[in-house]
């Protein structure tokens, strides 16, 4: 049973990469596909309006997003200046040292990982990324395999696929420009959310990693 | 907890603000700083979510999206997945621009307080864009064998977006 789950996913998995390589021809199929079918239908006029109103909602969108992007970003910056980041990464390392127990605690490879969910936690995508490869790197470093990831590597990945956010920004933002009584009223669910999706991905990563020694 | 949910970015603001008041950081000058990072940032995602979301809209009007989740309609209706929230479903783990189109097009067409518009909301909030970041953290290191990686990744994103759908029936639309 369980073998089976696994094939579905490296199945699963294989189809969605190659669904990324082919953005290109996906977005080119989306337009084309639209147009064929809205001629055997006969509604081309409706997908003509569709593609210019998309157009314009796509900068509405953005129009409303940008300023609360610009605030938080601007608000996260402070954090950084008064050293409120920093306390948030010494508040999180006893979590990173029970994800990641085989690093020594101040490596620079822990240090790295605690200062990037920090930023993620925080919301400030920008610094993550580039905090996240640092991580990696330092990872590397560590790692005694050429080309293949070592259990930390997964760990860290895994953190990073899902969303560990204080507050999700973003959608906020989008459900207060469409009118919503309470574009806040999501936040509890988001986290309940993100955090057992957390602990999912997390624990079957140190349960397979137990199967796939090294 | 709708206590929770008023207060989490009020506090958040008030405590970001108070520390830097306190560590006598120039708290404006630092605002305008951070700020013009996030306006070039959010500038950058421009022309792909233009293209995204012509494509989507087009796809929409066209009947093609209908036909689509049609087709998965079993599966979906098994999970108590809502259909208007399978194509967000299946791009958010490949694409953040063109989740944000969907998502953008959902609340504009049902409604942001709408039983899609939440679940679309709470999906898009707890998951991220599993295979961006995975092709990045693993590429840039030169990482061919990832393991289980991406099983793991994906069982988190498998259980984010049934669980979204889940703490919507339970705690939004009761």
């Amino acid at each position: 049973m369980f073998t089976k789950t696994v094939d579905i996913f490296s199945i699963l998995s294989h189809i969605i990469f190659w669904v990324i390589i082919m953005m290109n021809y996906i977005w080119g199929f989306m337009v084309i596909i639209s147009f064929v079918i809205s001629a055997i239908r006969g509604n081309v006029s409706e997908v003509t309006a569709a593609s210019l109103e998309g157009a314009k909602e796509a900068i509405t969108t953005i129009i409303g997003l940008l300023g609360i992007m610009c605030f938080w970003t601007g608000l996260t910056r402070i954090a950084e200046k008064s050293g409120l980041t920093a306390f948030f990464e010494t508040a999180l390392r006893p979590l990173t040292h029970k994800l990641f127990p085989k690093l020594p605690k101040n490596s620079p490879a822990m240090t790295a990982i605690s200062m990037n969910m920090t930023a993620n936690l925080l919301g400030m995508g920008n610094a993550a990324t580039p905090l996240g490869l640092k991580a990696m790197e330092e990872l590397n470093k560590l790692n005694k395999f050429r080309d293949t990831a070592s259990d930390e590597m997964c760990t860290f990945a895994v953190i990073n696929t899902a969303s560990i956010q204080l507050i999700p920004s973003t959608i906020i933002s989008l459900r207060q420009m469409y009118g919503s009584q309470n574009p806040g009223e999501i936040i509890l669910p988001v986290w309940i959310c993100s955090i057992l999706a957390l602990v999912a991905g997390v624990t079957v990563s140190k349960i397979l990693e137990k199967r796939s020694r090294l | 907890m709708s206590f929770i949910s008023a207060y989490a970015v009020p506090l958040m603001i008030f405590v970001f603000v108070l520390s830097g008041i306190i560590r006598k950081v120039k708290v404006f000058d630092a605002f305008t700083e951070g700020a013009k990072e996030g306006l070039e940032c959010t500038i950058k995602i421009m022309p792909s979510l233009i293209g995204l979301m012509v494509g989507i809209s087009m796809f929409r009007a066209s009947g093609a999206m209908e036909i689509i989740s049609q087709i998965f309609a079993p599966v979906l209706n098994f999970l108590r997945i809502p259909k208007e929230i399978f194509p967000l479903a299946i791009l958010r783990p490949v694409s953040g621009s063109g989740s944000i189109a969907i998502v953008t097009d959902i609340l504009n067409k049902y409604g942001p307080d709408s039983l899609v518009g939440r679940i679309a909301s709470v999906m898009m909030g707890s998951t991220e864009t599993t295979f961006y970041t995975l092709a990045v953290y693993f590429g840039c290191i030169g990482i061919k064998k990832t393991r289980h990686t991406l099983k793991s990744a994906l069982t988190a994103d498998f259980t984010g977006i049934i669980l979204s759908v889940f703490t919507v029936y339970l705690l939004l639309n009761k």
